[in-house]
């Protein structure tokens, strides 16, 4: 199936040849809007193939990447400090599970540890542990996250801080994994 | 309706430079150009707005493919996302219409004010043109009133032949007999001599140069 062009303008061309003759840039690079806007059935159809065809490859490739992440997502356990090395009230900023994954320990009570991403979910600024107040500060945008829980409480974050799973082993204490939450 | 430019009736008054920067698609630039055909022999003017080509120039050597016709054949200003201002539509004219705008880098060029003449209104310059040097109407009206002038759309510039939308008017002996307006050619002779006689003396006796 055929669709007629509708040109309303009589094509000169300045060599004067009729535009059969005529280069394939010029027709594709036309000068008269009716000609240029004007997309073929068979274009169309190419582009909506072509186009679903790049979203898929593209949803297996989001696949792929998902299943080599978990394989190597097993992360050994890191040793953050000793129990004795952190009073209490205090807080210890250490690094998992990468360097420059930036983290916080704090001791709540004598043995109570939690731990969190030091990233605040808003725009990834470095809170501030205030753990008099039971409180994570984050001083870019006044973001506040609940100490005991690292959900937010004030200010623009909406997620709370990923947790760091902490175990205490003959007076060390190790991060041994962490907690992704989206609520 | 249909452009049509008698330079022959331009007084230089400048009203259609005034009125082309308060169109509405001119961002207030003024895109009409009022020349002076030989400043040094004469005061006579000429406006000088796009012709709108059938075969536009600029747009054939448009290298970012930013000028474009509209189907009832008016040659639009450089699409600002597409110009790069390389100035090559200011020098490939023929009738040197386009204006490099440096302050936005892009060409802006008479569009016929197309806000205007696409909803059957006159352009800003015909509306204002005191001597109707530019006249905008159908060809009924321009025939009926100016007898002795007839409208001529083709130009030759030297191997270039050119047709255009916008009418120029010529002397209606003159455009029986020629198929074109060749420009290079008038561009190359000088203004003839004119010999002026007054009927309040006797042309026997002297011929007043």
């Amino acid at each position: 199936m055929t669709m007629d062009k509708k040109i309303s303008l009589p094509v000169i061309t300045p060599d004067g040849r009729p535009p059969e003759a005529q280069p394939k840039w010029r027709h594709d690079f036309p000068i008269d809007v009716p000609e240029a806007d004007y997309v073929a059935r068979r274009d169309f159809t190419k582009f909506m193939v072509l186009t679903s065809f790049a979203f898929v490859i593209g949803q297996f490739w989001i696949g792929l990447k998902r299943a080599f992440r978990r394989e190597s997502a097993g992360t050994s356990a890191q040793r953050i400090a000793s129990v004795a090395a952190v009073p209490v009230g205090g807080a210890v900023s250490f690094s998992f599970p990468k360097p420059n994954d930036a983290c916080l320990l704090m001791r709540t009570g004598t043995d109570d540890f939690v731990a969190y991403s030091a990233k605040c979910t808003h725009l990834s600024c470095a809170v501030l542990p205030d753990v008099k107040n039971n409180a994570l500060r984050c001083p870019c945008h006044n973001g506040l996250f609940d100490l005991a829980t690292g959900r937010p409480l004030a200010g623009p974050p909406s997620r709370p801080l990923p947790r760091i799973r902490i175990e205490v082993r003959k007076g060390e204490i190790f991060a041994t994994a962490v907690e992704e939450r989206m609520t | 309706m249909e452009f049509f430019v008698d330079p022959s009736r331009c007084i230089g008054c400048q009203s259609c430079v005034q009125a082309c920067s308060e169109c509405d698609t001119h961002k207030g630039q003024s895109m009409i150009h009022l020349e002076y055909v030989e400043r040094s022999v004469s005061t006579q003017t000429t406006p000088v707005i796009c012709m709108h080509c059938d075969s536009p120039t600029c747009a054939e050597v448009c290298p970012a493919d930013a000028i474009k016709r509209t189907a009832d054949g008016v040659v639009q200003s450089a699409r600002k996302p597409r110009c790069i201002a390389c100035n090559n539509c200011v020098l490939a004219c023929p009738f040197g219409v386009p204006k490099m705008m440096v302050e936005f880098d892009l060409m802006m060029k008479c569009d016929m004010c197309y806000d205007r003449t696409s909803v059957g209104k006159k352009p800003m310059c015909a509306s204002v043109c005191p001597s109707q040097a530019l006249f905008f109407g159908t060809r009924e009206q321009i025939e009926q009133s100016r007898p002795n002038a007839a409208p001529l759309n083709r130009f030759q510039f030297g191997n270039q032949e050119i047709t255009t939308k916008v009418n120029m008017m010529v002397p209606a002996t003159h455009a029986a007999r020629v198929e074109h307006i060749d420009v290079a050619a008038a561009l190359e002779s000088g203004p003839t001599e004119r010999r002026v006689a007054l009927s309040v003396m006797d042309p026997g006796q002297q011929g007043v140069r």
